[in-house]
C-alpha cells in the first residue's frame, strides 16, 4: 500500500518542479569575471546584510563565459548582471541583440593592476615592457639585428637586458582562459612589442600577423601556466626565489610580506601609482546590467546604488581595502550619472 | 630414483643431501631472497601510502586547527539612541537600519581616547571586524529594551588582527611588509595587557554562511547545500539502482542486449564527472528549465554519476546470495516477486547499502559537474530548500582556496577537515554495515 503512495509523491514532486522554476526569482543573479568576483561579492554581502533584499548569487565564470550566459536572453532564468575584466566586444553586443538583450547598462567600477612579482628573498627587479615582451613572446626580433623574427632564443634575464640578474627566465602566470592573461598580453606584451618600429608598422599592413607576434606567449617552458589560482602562484614564488609570477594587484596587496612587485617602465606597482594611471599594466573592470530585468527582479536598482556609493567604490571605500583601485572623481561621477539615468551602452566605433 | 629405490636418510647425508648441494643451496637462497623482496615491495607500498596520508592529514590539521579559534575583542558598547538614530524602540524598521557600526566605532574611541586624525581612526576601526555591527544588530533586534543601556561584549576582531595573534603575521617584520601597522600592534598589545583580547571557540565557522570577511565566513550554507544535494541524490539513485540491479540479476534474459547494457553501465562508472555536468546543463537547465545553482539539479546530476556505482555494487550483492535460497523459496510455492522481496533482497541489502554509502561519499566530494550547473558561486544565505541557490562543501573549499585574504588559508584547511570527517564517518558506516549484517555463505 505504501509503495504506490511514494511513487505518487515522487511523480508529484517531479511534475511540480517546472511551475516552481517559472515563479519569480527573488534574488539577483550575477555571473562573470573571476577578477571582479572578489569585489562584487563584498558589495553583494554588504547589500544583503543592510537591506531587506536577499544576498545576490555570484558565479565566477570568467569574463567570456559570463557574457555568453548574459547574452542568452531575457527572463528570470538568465543572469541579471555580468562582471567583466575587459570591455564587452562588438560581437558580444551583437549576440546579445540577437537574443533580445538590447538594453544594457555599462558600469566601470575601478581599475586593477597586473603585477609581475617575485619572492622577497630575491632582489626587486626593474624591467620594461620591452623586456617582458622579449622574455615571454614566442617570436622576437633577431637579436643579431635586422627585421626578421626568430624563435625566442633568450634563456636568462641577463640576455634580455644586461641590467637584469643572471637567472633563468621562469614566469608563472594564468592560463589562456583567464581575463588576467588577456590583459597581461594586451598591456604588457603588446606594449613592449610596439616599441619595435617594424612590428608597429605591421599593425597597418598585416593586422593579423601583428596580433600573432605581439599576443603569442612562448611555449618552451619559460612561461608556466600555473592555473587560475593566484594564491598558488604566490606559494610557488615563495618556494622558488628565482621565479616570477603574474597576478592581480589584490594578491600582492595581501601578501606584501612574501612577494614584491617588479618595477615596470620605472613605475612600481603601488596603489597610488595604479590609481594615478602611471603604472602601465592596469586595466579597467566593468559590470553590465540587463535593463529589462530592472523592476522584474527585486533589488537591482538598490544593488547598483550600493556599488556606486562612495563608501564602496570611493577612494576610502571598503572595496579599496580589498585591493580595487578607485576611479578618479570625474569618472565616478560620470558612471553614477549613467546608473541614475540608466544610460544605454554605446560602443564607440572601434 | 630411476631404479625405483628409495633413498634413505643415510644415503642422502652421504651424498651431501639435496639441500646440501651447492647449486640447490644457491637456488634456495635466491628463492628465499626473492620471497623477502616480494614481501618488502608490498610493505614499502603500504608504508608509502600511509605516509602520504599522514602527510596530508598533518598538513591539513597543522594549517587548519587554528581556524576553530577566533580572536575577539572586549568592548564596552552603549546602545546610544543618538548614535543609532533610533527614536522609538518599537520601530522595527528603524531598528534594522540603525547605525550599529557607529556604535562599535564609538566604543573603540572610548577604549582608545587619545587617537585622533582621520587615518589613525580608520586604522583603529579596522582592528574590529566589519561584522561587529551585525552582532549588535542581532542582539538589539532580539531585545529592543537594550536601547540606552551599556554592556560589555566580546566582538570578533578583524582577520588581519586574528592572523597577527595566531602568529601568521610576524610582529618583527618591517612595517611595510605586513598588513598590520605598528600602531595597530601597539593597540593590540595594550588590549592584551588589559585582557581585553582573547581567542575563543569560533562558533561563526559552523553557524554562518559564506562571507568575504574571513572572520564572518562559515560552512553552514555549504553543509546545508551538501545535505539537500545528497538527499535528492539518495532519493533518486537508490530505488532506481536497486530496481535496475534486480531486473538485470533476476529477470533479464542472458543475451546480447543485456551484455551491451552491462558494458555500458561499467563504462558510465568511468566517465569523467564533468561530462555529467555538461549533460545536466543541457538537459535539466536548458531543456527542462530548472533553476541554476539549485541542489535539485545538483542532486539529479550526481544521481547520474552515482547510479552505475550503486548498480554494480547491488548486482554483486544479489549475486552473492546463493541460488539455494531462491530455489528453496520457489520450491515452497513463493512467487518470484515474493522470493525476491522476502528472501533475496533482505539478504543482499547490507551489500547494497554499503555500495550506496560509498556512492554517496563519492558524490559528497564532487565539484567538477557542479561547476557547469552554477553551484560554484558565492552564496551567503543558508539555503532553505532544494530549489534555492546553494553550494556544497568541496566547492566552498575551492572558493576559499582561491581567496586572496590570508585568513582563508586556515579556513580552507578547516573546511577540508570537516569534509574529511564526514567522509570518514560515511565510510566507517559502510564498514560497520558490512561487518554486522553481511552473511558469508
Amino acid at each position: 500500500m505504501r509503495k504506490p503512495l511514494i511513487a505518487a509523491a515522487l511523480a508529484g514532486a517531479v511534475l511540480s518542479v517546472p511551475t516552481v522554476a517559472q515563479a519569480a526569482r527573488d534574488y539577483i543573479s550575477i555571473v562573470g569575471s573571476s577578477t571582479v568576483y572578489p569585489f562584487a561579492t563584498v558589495v553583494a554581502e554588504q547589500f544583503g546584510k543592510t537591506t531587506r533584499f536577499k544576498t545576490p548569487k555570484i558565479e565566477s565564470t570568467g569574463s567570456g563565459g559570463g557574457l555568453k550566459l548574459f547574452c542568452q536572453g531575457v527572463g528570470i532564468k538568465h543572469p541579471d548582471i555580468t562582471n567583466a575584466s575587459r570591455r564587452i566586444k562588438k560581437s558580444e553586443v551583437d549576440k546579445c541583440a540577437k537574443n533580445g538583450v538590447t538594453e544594457i547598462l555599462e558600469v566601470k567600477i575601478g581599475y586593477d593592476g597586473i603585477v609581475v612579482a617575485n619572492s622577497k628573498k630575491g632582489p626587486q627587479l626593474k624591467m620594461t615592457r620591452k623586456d617582458l615582451f622579449l622574455a615571454l613572446a614566442k617570436e622576437v626580433p633577431d637579436p643579431k639585428g635586422g627585421e626578421q623574427l626568430v624563435e625566442n632564443p633568450y634563456k636568462r634575464w641577463k640576455q634580455v637586458n644586461a641590467s637584469l640578474p643572471d637567472v633563468k627566465i621562469e614566469v608563472l602566470g594564468p592560463p589562456p582562459t583567464s581575463g588576467t592573461r588577456d590583459a597581461f598580453v594586451e598591456l604588457a606584451l603588446e606594449g613592449g612589442c610596439k616599441k619595435f618600429g617594424f612590428i608597429k608598422a605591421m599593425k597597418k599592413s598585416d593586422k593579423k600577423g601583428y596580433k600573432t607576434v605581439c599576443h603569442t606567449i612562448r611555449e618552451d617552458g619559460a612561461y608556466v601556466e600555473a592555473g587560475e589560482n593566484d594564491n598558488l602562484i604566490v606559494q610557488k614564488l615563495e618556494a622558488n626565489p628565482n621565479a616570477l609570477g603574474v597576478f592581480g594587484f589584490s594578491f600582492l596587496d595581501q601578501n606584501t610580506d612574501k612577494v614584491q612587485g617588479s618595477v615596470v617602465d620605472n613605475v612600481a606597482p603601488t596603489f597610488d601609482n595604479i590609481a594615478d594611471g602611471l603604472y602601465p599594466i592596469s586595466r579597467p573592470l566593468y559590470f553590465y546590467v540587463k535593463k529589462a530585468h530592472i523592476g522584474n527582479v527585486p533589488g537591482i536598482k538598490e544593488f547598483l546604488a550600493e556599488f556606486a556609493s562612495e563608501k564602496a567604490w570611493g577612494p576610502d571605500g571598503y572595496l579599496t581595502d580589498k585591493g580595487l583601485i578607485p576611479m578618479p572623481d570625474a569618472e565616478r561621477k560620470k558612471f553614477l550619472a549613467d546608473i541614475k539615468k540608466l544610460t544605454n551602452l554605446k560602443l564607440a566605433s572601434n | 630414483m630411476t631404479d625405483g629405490k628409495l633413498i634413505t636418510g643415510a644415503e642422502l647425508a652421504a651424498s651431501g643431501s639435496w639441500h646440501g648441494s651447492p647449486q640447490t643451496q644457491r637456488r634456495l637462497r635466491k628463492r628465499q631472497a626473492a620471497e623477502k623482496r616480494f614481501r618488502a615491495y608490498g610493505l614499502v607500498a603500504i608504508l608509502m601510502g600511509v605516509s602520504f596520508v599522514a602527510l596530508l592529514f598533518f598538513d591539513i590539521v597543522a594549517k587548519g586547527w587554528t581556524a576553530f579559534m577566533q580572536t575577539h575583542i572586549q568592548l564596552e558598547v552603549t546602545y546610544d539612541p543618538e548614535v543609532l538614530g533610533i527614536a522609538d524602540s518599537g520601530d522595527t524598521q528603524a531598528l534594522s537600519r540603525a547605525n550599529y557600526t557607529g556604535m562599535v566605532k564609538a566604543a573603540m574611541r572610548k577604549t582608545f581616547p587619545n587617537v585622533s586624525g582621520r587615518r589613525a581612526k580608520r586604522a583603529l576601526y579596522g582592528t574590529v571586524s566589519s561584522g561587529a555591527g551585525f552582532v549588535l544588530r542581532e542582539r538589539m533586534m532580539a531585545n529592543p529594551d537594550l536601547l540606552g543601556s551599556t554592556e560589555k561584549l566580546w566582538l570578533p576582531a578583524d582577520d588581519d588582527i586574528d592572523m597577527l595573534l595566531k602568529g601568521h603575521i610576524r610582529r618583527d617584520a618591517p612595517e611595510s611588509d605586513r598588513r598590520v601597522s605598528d600602531q595597530q600592534i601597539a593597540w593590540v598589545e595594550q588590549l592584551e595587557q588589559s585582557g581585553q583580547i582573547r581567542k575563543q571557540f569560533n562558533t561563526t565557522f559552523f553557524t554562518a554562511g559564506d562571507s568575504r570577511e574571513p572572520e564572518l565566513a562559515g560552512i553552514r550554507g555549504a553543509t546545508t547545500g551538501s545535505f539537500y544535494t545528497l538527499l535528492v541524490t539518495l532519493i533518486l539513485s537508490f530505488p532506481l539502482a536497486v530496481a535496475a540491479a534486480i531486473y538485470l540479476e533476476e529477470f533479464a534474459p542472458k543475451n546480447r542486449w543485456t551484455d551491451i547494457i552491462e558494458v555500458n553501465i561499467n563504462n558510465l562508472a568511468a566517465v569523467p564527472s564533468i561530462v555529467f555536468g555538461l549533460l545536466g546543463l543541457a538537459v535539466f537547465i536548458n531543456f527542462f528549465g530548472l533553476p541554476r545553482s539549485a541542489p535539485l539539479v545538483g542532486g539529479l546530476v550526481l544521481t547520474l554519476m552515482t547510479l552505475p556505482t550503486i548498480i554494480i555494487a547491488s548486482r554483486a550483492a544479489l549475486k552473492s546470495v546463493p541460488p539455494s535460497i531462491r530455489e528453496a523459496a520457489l520450491g515452497m510455492g513463493a512467487s518470484k516477486t515474493q522470493m525476491i522481496t522476502h528472501h533475496v533482497l533482505p539478504l543482499a541489502m547490507p551489500g547494497m547499502l554499503t555500495g550506496t554509502i560509498i556512492g554517496m561519499a563519492q558524490a559528497l566530494g564532487e565539484t567538477a559537474p557542479l561547476l557547469m550547473i552554477g553551484m560554484v558561486a558565492f552564496i551567503v544565505d543558508v539555503p532553505g530548500g532544494p530549489l534555492e541557490p546553494a553550494t556544497v562543501l568541496p566547492v566552498q573549499i575551492f572558493l576559499w582556496a582561491d581567496s586572496p585574504e590570508r585568513a582563508f588559508v586556515e579556513r580552507t584547511s578547516a573546511a577540508i577537515m570537516v569534509l574529511l570527517g564526514f567522509l570518514i564517518l560515511m565510510n566507517a558506516l559502510a564498514v560497520v554495515l558490512r561487518r554486522r549484517f553481511e552473511r558469508r555463505w
